[in-house]
C-alpha cells in the first residue's frame, strides 16, 4: 500500500470510492488529509451532512489520533492502517496500529461529570462511543479499533 | 487551517479557520499564551469558519480557559454551527464556556 493514496484496483488505476485501504506513517499532521478522503467518499455516497461534518470526522480523528500517539508512540517508522467500507447496512472504519492494544473499558472515563468537566483529556473514547453505534477493539495483525455506524 | 488573532477594542478575537484538532492545537495554544504574556486578558474565539473539533481541540480550549481565568481574564466562544453545538452539548462543555451566537454578541458581552 502507498502512503496517502487509495489502493489501486486490479487494472492498476486508483480506485474511486469505498472501500478505502490506506497505510501511512504515524504523524498527526496527516490525520486531516486522511479524514478528508473518507469525508469526501461519505459525501459522494449521499450520507447526511451530520455524518459527513461531525460523526465521521470527529470519531475517525479520535481513532487515528489514538493509534498514532498512543499505539505507535508517534514513531514515523510505524504504520497506521485505515480500512473504510460502506454497504447497505453500515459504514465500518477500522484503524490498526502496531501497539500492544488496550482495554477499552479501562480507558473510559465520563468527561461530563462535574469533577471531570474541566479536564483537558479523556474525551476521545467518549466521543467515539457517543457518535458511532459501536466501538470495538481486537487484535488482527495489529491492534484494531473498529467503528461502526449503522445506516438505519 | 489557520489561526488569526485580531484586536477589536480590548478583546482579542481568535478566528479558527479549518479544523481544530490534534495536529494543530499546539499552534493555537501558543498564540493565545503569547497574547496572555503580552498582557491581553479578554479573548473571543470565533468558530464561524471552523470545520470540526476533536477531543484534543476541546482540551486546548479547556486549558486556555483555565490559564486565562488564572490571569484574571475571560475566554468566550462565538458562532458555533449546529454540529459544533452538538459537540459541546455531548461533552457538556456548553456548561463550562460562555457561548454566544455571533461575534458581535460575543464582543458586546464583555
Amino acid at each position: 500500500m502507498h502512503s496517502l493514496s487509495p489502493a489501486n484496483g486490479p487494472d492498476g488505476l486508483p480506485r474511486a470510492g469505498f472501500p478505502i485501504e490506506l497505510s501511512f506513517p504515524s504523524d498527526v499532521s496527516l490525520i486531516e488529509h486522511v479524514v478528508g478522503m473518507v469525508r469526501e467518499e461519505c459525501a459522494q455516497r449521499q450520507l447526511s451532512a451530520r455524518v459527513c461534518n461531525l460523526t465521521v470526522p470527529v470519531a475517525l480523528t479520535e481513532a487515528l489520533s489514538n493509534a498514532i500517539v498512543y499505539g505507535n508512540g508517534e514513531d514515523r517508522l510505524k504504520q497506521v492502517r485505515l480500512s473504510a467500507r460502506l454497504d447497505d447496512q453500515a459504514l465500518v472504519l477500522e484503524v490498526t496500529d502496531e501497539g500492544p492494544g488496550f482495554d477499552l473499558d479501562a480507558c473510559e472515563i465520563d468527561p461530563t461529570t462535574e469533577e471531570n468537566l474541566d479536564r483537558e483529556d479523556g474525551r476521545g473514547l467518549f466521543l467515539m462511543r457517543s457518535l458511532m453505534d459501536r466501538v470495538e477493539r481486537f487484535t488482527n495483525g495489529g491492534n484494531v479499533v473498529r467503528l461502526t455506524l449503522n445506516r438505519q | 487551517m489557520s489561526f488569526a488573532i485580531r484586536k477589536q477594542g480590548d478583546v482579542c478575537v481568535v478566528d479558527v479557520d479549518g479544523q481544530l484538532i490534534v495536529g494543530n492545537r499546539q499552534e493555537l495554544k501558543q498564540k493565545v499564551l503569547d497574547e496572555i504574556e503580552r498582557g491581553e486578558r479578554r479573548f473571543l474565539v470565533d468558530f464561524s469558519q471552523t470545520g470540526y473539533i476533536d477531543s484534543s481541540g476541546l482540551g486546548v480550549l479547556v486549558s486556555l480557559s483555565k490559564k486565562i481565568r488564572e490571569a484574571g481574564g475571560e475566554l468566550r466562544l462565538a458562532s458555533l454551527n449546529d454540529d459544533l453545538k452538538t459537540l459541546f452539548e455531548l461533552t457538556k462543555l456548553d456548561t463550562l464556556f460562555q457561548i454566544t451566537n455571533s461575534r458581535e454578541t460575543g464582543l458586546a458581552s464583555f
